[in-house]
Order: structure tokens, then C-alpha cells, then sequence
């Protein structure tokens, strides 16, 4: 009795390997598409190679005729100067990058942190109806038109004309504040979701003790949001820093090392982009500034990034 | 106690609350005012953004201003239809390209992956860490791997095009992430139950479920990629050409940069050119916000 019924259950096992391992037509297209789908996959982690790739080496290149110390600690930025007047000190660069970007979080950390509670706590859902898309269409504007505002009536309707300030055409307050506008709806979506994700159950217990809603908004959804709160904040940071344009038409291009937002002041992006625009021969010490500065661009928003990720992960992992 | 007492003492209670928290009432009060400032200073921003170049442009384009070819001399004279058509270029490359790279990636990522490897989890942080590189990163990527070096293409449309695809494709697959999510295990479950191969499932099936979203953010992403200025500028697009891009390998412009480069002129009468462009760069991208919209409400499935 044992034995046909060992021999036919290994019988249905050799016909299961079989079927497994014979490749038939289908199996291989179904194969085949999965290569293909990861190769699409993988496309983007060359992507990354390629961006590492590209600012790595023309970096090392640039080092090799430049001391690290000289480009990292220099306070004196003219590469564009000849002789004794070429310096190629990075710091007004990176002061002017992080001035500019102190300005734009000044104003739309509070700003962009009000419209979140707002949108998350108190608006009616026919009010969140006209807010949301109003902050999309915020966001889906070109930056190059955040550019033309600042400087055609930013700077000279608002604060020449209104506030009567004294700023050049070119100047860090003006660019500083519209970046705030920019990035306002970046902190306040991503900060919205945050708040959201905290479960319904706090906010009920912590009214059925008697809290208001400010009490309930402020001290219980705030705090029990701060990790996917930090994470917008970051991720303002990190758009502001890599921003562009708005920069480059606004804030004017004078590397600056000084704490007045009247004056021009020049970004390591609007460099970039102002000096890939300029007619310089390739592998000169003028063409390799634009990686150089390109790499550190690159590391210090890559930081801020995965920092802002790890966080974002951390309050999903509490609340989901 | 009677029954007029008693709802005196109950209407007594309850005007004794309110007025127990009345500073916080206040505060919360304050508090109001506050987060309606901060909304009516997000919307007021928006409606002077739009009410500045409406007011420079609406002088500005005309059906001339539309079809003429830009001019360095007279700004009268000067149209954007060079710059036009190399945007519209750019945007038909980027789709030809972002569409299936994006959508692979996408169902690579939910319908193939197994998130414990080491390799599929590189490919998810990677793309989360690319969305957040500066625009002006990928011109330079553009400028050493496209335009110059490797490929060594020169300063051409399809040089462009390919950076603002590499710029977008993060969004694209992002978005396309979570649009097949949404699609209920059950519709594949049910696939599967009858026979379908697990491409067969996903083409049929999960593919179609997940189009209005994917469609959505394809659009959202192209209207991104067709504002972006700095990567261009990296990359050496033209300036005021007075020809359309003849092919891929042709010279080209875009309104953004066009605009641009009318901002920087010292001639005032240029710089109004600039929002007349800014005029018709909204109204483009209106126009596909709207076809996005439309697109969700009519197409998206209720599991």
C-alpha cells in the first residue's frame, strides 16, 4: 500500500520540477519583461552614478590646480578675474546661499506652518476645496516667474515704493522673501500630511479632558507631528538652497560676505547657471568652478534630504 | 428643587464654561486671525504674481507677438514662436521618454520588487534622493555627459530634452507608484485565480486601473519640466533664434529661457516682452493643468 503512493507523489513532484524548469514560450516573455522592467529600474540609480560621476571628477581635476584649503576656506570669489585678482574662495558662495536661504525660511516656516494647521485642524472641507489647489497652482508656478515679480514689482512697487527701503535693484531681501513664497507650499503640503497622519484617537482624548482646539492643535498634533514637520522644514531648506533662477534674476551676482539684505548677493546655483551661460572654454579653471561648485551644491542638498527622508519614514512608521 | 430651578441652575452651568476658558478663547481667537492671515498672504502672493505680469503682458500679445520670431533690436518687432516650438519639442521628447521609463520603473517597483533586497531597496531610496536634487544639478549632468563629453551632442534639442527627462523622471515614477498602489489587491487576486499570467495581470488589468493617475502625473511632471529654466541655461540652450529646431540634433530655445533672457535686458521695453511670454508660458500651462484635472474627475476608478 506504502509504496504506490510513494512512487506517485514523487511521480507529481518530478511533474511539478518539470513544468518548472521546461522554459516555454510564455515563461520566457513573462521573463523577459521582468529584465526589461528592471533594467528600466536600474536606470535610475545610473542616473545618480552619472550625477556623482560628472561632478566627482571635474571636481578632483579643478582640486588638482586648486588647494582644498584655498577653495573650502577662501573669502574671495572671483574666478573669472585674470592674474593676481582670480581667487577662487568658495565661502561668499556658500554664506550667500545659506543668507538667502535664512531669509526665505523666515518667512515661510511661520507662513507655511499656519496654512498647514489651518488646512489640517480647522478649515471646513469647503474652505480645504479652495485653499489646496489655490497652494498647488502656488507651487506649479515657473520659478522664472517668481523671478520676473521680484524683480519688476517686489523690489521696486513693495519695497522701494511701499516701504520706502533703500534696496539696489539687484538685492537679498527682495529674492530672499519671494523664495518664501516659493517654497510655502512645500512646507505647508508636506506638513499638512504630517498632521494629518496623527490618529483621530489623540485629538478626542485630549478634548474629552477638557483641551481646546488651539490646546489640541498646538500641544498634541503639533509634537506628535514634529518629526514629519522637521522633515518640511528641511525639504524647504533643500528646494531654497538649490534654487535657481529666481536668484540669478533677482538677487543680482555678487559673491557677498556681508549680513546686509540690501546689498546683491550671489548663490552657488545662480552661479552655476550664470557661469555655464558664458562662453568658457572647456577644461580651464573657469569651466571646472562650475562642478567644483556644482559637487557642493550637490552634497550639502543631499544631506539635508536624507535627513528629511529618514524622518519622514520615522512618523509613518509610528502612525501606519 | 423645581423644574424652573433646576434649568435655571443648567442654564447657569453652561454660560459658566465658556467663560472658565475665556483667555483661551482669546488666545484661540488670536490664534484664527493668525492662520487666516498666513492663507490670505499665500493667496494675496499668487494674485500679485499673476496680477503683475498680467498688467506688463496684456499690452503685449498679440497674434504678432505669438507668431513673429524674436528680435535684438526691436522690441516691437520681437515674437516667441521660435521659442513656442522648441518648448512644445522639448515636452513631446520628454513624454516619448519619461512615459515608459517611468511607468517601468513604477511597475518594476510594485508589481515585481521584493523590497527585502538589498538592490530594490537602493532603487527606492535613489529615487526618493533624486527628486530632491536641485534642477541646476541635472544641467550640469546634462552639460558633461550630453551636451559635451560621452555622448557629446552639442548644445541640441535632444540634448535638453533628455536632461528635463531625467529631471522629471523621479515625479513621474512617484506619482505612478502610488496610482497603481490605489488598484485593489483583489482586481490582480482575481486575475491570477483565472489563469492570467502575472504580465498578463499587470496589462491588462492593474495597467488600465491606474491610467488616470498615471496619466495625471505624467502631465503635472511635463508642466514641470516645461517651466524649468536653470537646467536649460546649464545645457546652452539658445537665445532669440530666429528659426525653428529642424530635428533633434537642431539648435533650440524655450519660452522660460526666452523669458529669461528678456528680464536681464537693459531696455525696459524688452523686459515687457518677458511677461508677455510669462502670459503665454501660463496660459500653456493652465491649459494642461486643466486636461489633468479633467482627466482625474473623468477617468478615475472608484474600487
Amino acid at each position: 500500500m506504502a509504496e504506490p503512493r510513494l512512487a506517485a507523489s514523487s511521480g507529481a513532484q518530478g511533474v511539478r520540477v518539470d513544468l518548472a524548469r521546461t522554459p516555454t514560450a510564455r515563461s520566457r516573455f513573462e521573463g523577459g519583461i521582468r529584465v526589461a522592467l528592471f533594467a528600466a529600474a536600474a536606470l535610475s540609480v545610473v542616473v545618480t552614478l552619472l550625477i556623482v560621476g560628472s561632478l566627482l571628477f571635474e571636481t578632483i581635476e579643478f582640486l588638482g590646480e586648486v588647494p582644498v584649503g584655498d577653495y573650502l576656506f577662501g573669502t574671495k570669489w572671483s574666478p573669472t578675474f585674470a592674474g593676481e585678482q582670480q581667487s577662487f574662495g568658495v565661502l561668499p558662495l556658500v554664506w550667500g546661499t545659506i543668507y538667502l536661504t535664512l531669509i526665505a525660511l523666515a518667512v515661510a516656516v511661520p507662513l507655511g506652518l499656519l496654512c498647514a494647521v489651518y488646512l489640517s485642524e480647522y478649515a471646513p472641507t469647503r474652505v480645504r476645496k479652495v485653499v489646496k489647489p489655490v497652494l498647488e497652482v502656488l507651487a506649479g508656478v515657473p520659478t522664472i516667474v517668481f523671478g520676473y515679480f521680484a524683480l519688476t514689482f517686489f523690489t521696486p512697487d513693495v519695497l522701494q515704493g511701499a516701504l520706502g527701503i533703500g534696496v539696489g535693484v539687484f538685492n537679498g531681501l527682495s529674492a530672499g522673501i519671494i523664495m518664501g513664497l516659493l517654497v510655502l507650499p512645500t512646507i505647508a503640503s508636506v506638513a499638512e500630511d504630517a498632521m494629518s497622519a496623527v490618529p483621530a484617537s489623540l485629538r478626542e482624548g485630549a478634548f474629552g479632558l477638557g483641551a481646546s482646539k488651539l490646546q489640541v492643535s498646538l500641544r498634541i498634533v503639533f509634537p506628535a507631528a514634529l518629526s514629519g514637520i522637521v522633515a518640511a522644514l528641511i525639504l524647504g531648506a533643500s528646494r531654497a538652497i538649490g534654487e535657481t533662477v529666481l536668484v540669478l534674476v533677482a538677487g543680482g551676482q555678487t559673491p557677498n560676505l556681508g549680513v546686509n539684505p540690501t546689498e546683491s548677493y550671489q548663490t552657488m546655483a545662480a552661479f552655476i547657471a550664470a557661469q555655464a551661460r558664458g562662453d568658457i572654454p572647456t577644461g580651464s579653471v573657469e569651466f571646472l568652478t562650475i562642478f567644483a561648485v556644482g559637487f557642493t551644491l550637490f552634497a550639502m542638498t543631499l544631506l539635508l534630504n536624507a535627513l528629511s527622508i529618514r524622518l519622514v519614514r520615522r512618523y509613518r512608521q509610528v502612525y501606519e | 428643587m423645581t423644574g424652573a430651578q433646576i434649568a435655571a441652575a443648567a442654564r447657569r452651568q453652561t454660560t459658566v464654561i465658556p467663560r472658565a476658558s475665556r483667555g483661551d478663547t482669546w488666545a484661540g481667537r488670536l490664534f484664527q486671525v493668525l492662520m487666516f492671515g498666513a492663507v490670505g498672504l499665500a493667496f494675496l502672493g499668487l494674485g500679485a504674481i499673476i496680477y503683475d505680469f498680467a498688467r506688463d503682458g496684456a499690452a503685449v500679445v498679440t497674434w504678432e507677438f505669438v507668431t513673429r520670431f524674436p528680435s535684438r533690436v526691436v522690441p516691437d518687432r520681437a515674437g516667441i514662436q521660435s521659442a513656442i516650438v522648441g518648448t512644445i519639442y522639448l515636452m513631446l521628447i520628454c513624454a516619448a521618454l519619461v512615459i515608459p521609463l517611468g511607468v517601468m520603473t513604477a511597475v518594476y517597483l510594485e508589481e515585481y520588487a521584493d523590497s527585502r533586497r538589498w538592490y530594490n531597496r537602493l532603487i527606492e531610496v535613489n529615487i526618493q534622493n533624486l527628486a530632491g536634487v536641485p534642477s541646476v544639478v541635472y544641467g550640469i549632468l546634462g552639460l558633461a555627459f550630453i551636451v559635451r563629453g560621452p555622448l557629446g551632442m552639442g548644445p541640441v534639442l535632444l540634448a535638453g530634452g533628455i536632461t528635463l527627462t531625467l529631471l522629471v523622471l523621479p515625479v513621474v515614477i512617484i506619482v505612478a507608484r502610488e496610482a497603481i498602489r490605489a488598484v485593489p489587491s483583489s482586481i490582480r487576486e482575481g486575475s491570477l485565480a483565472l489563469g492570467a499570467t502575472h504580465w498578463q495581470t499587470i496589462w491588462k488589468q492593474v495597467l488600465p486601473g491606474s491610467i488616470a493617475g498615471i496619466a495625471t502625473g505624467v502631465i503635472l511632471a511635463l508642466s514641470r519640466a516645461i517651466g524649468e529654466t536653470a537646467p536649460l541655461l546649464v545645457v546652452g540652450a539658445g537665445v532669440s533664434l530666429r528659426f525653428n529646431p529642424e530635428g533633434l540634433d537642431s539648435s533650440f530655445t524655450a519660452l522660460p529661457i526666452q523669458i529669461f533672457a528678456w528680464t536681464q535686458d537693459p531696455n525696459q521695453a524688452f523686459v515687457a516682452r518677458a511677461a508677455g511670454a510669462i502670459c503665454v508660458l501660463m496660459v500653456i500651462l493652465l491649459a494642461m493643468n486643466s486636461v489633468a484635472i479633467w482627466l482625474r474627475n473623468r477617468y478615475e476608478q472608484k474600487w
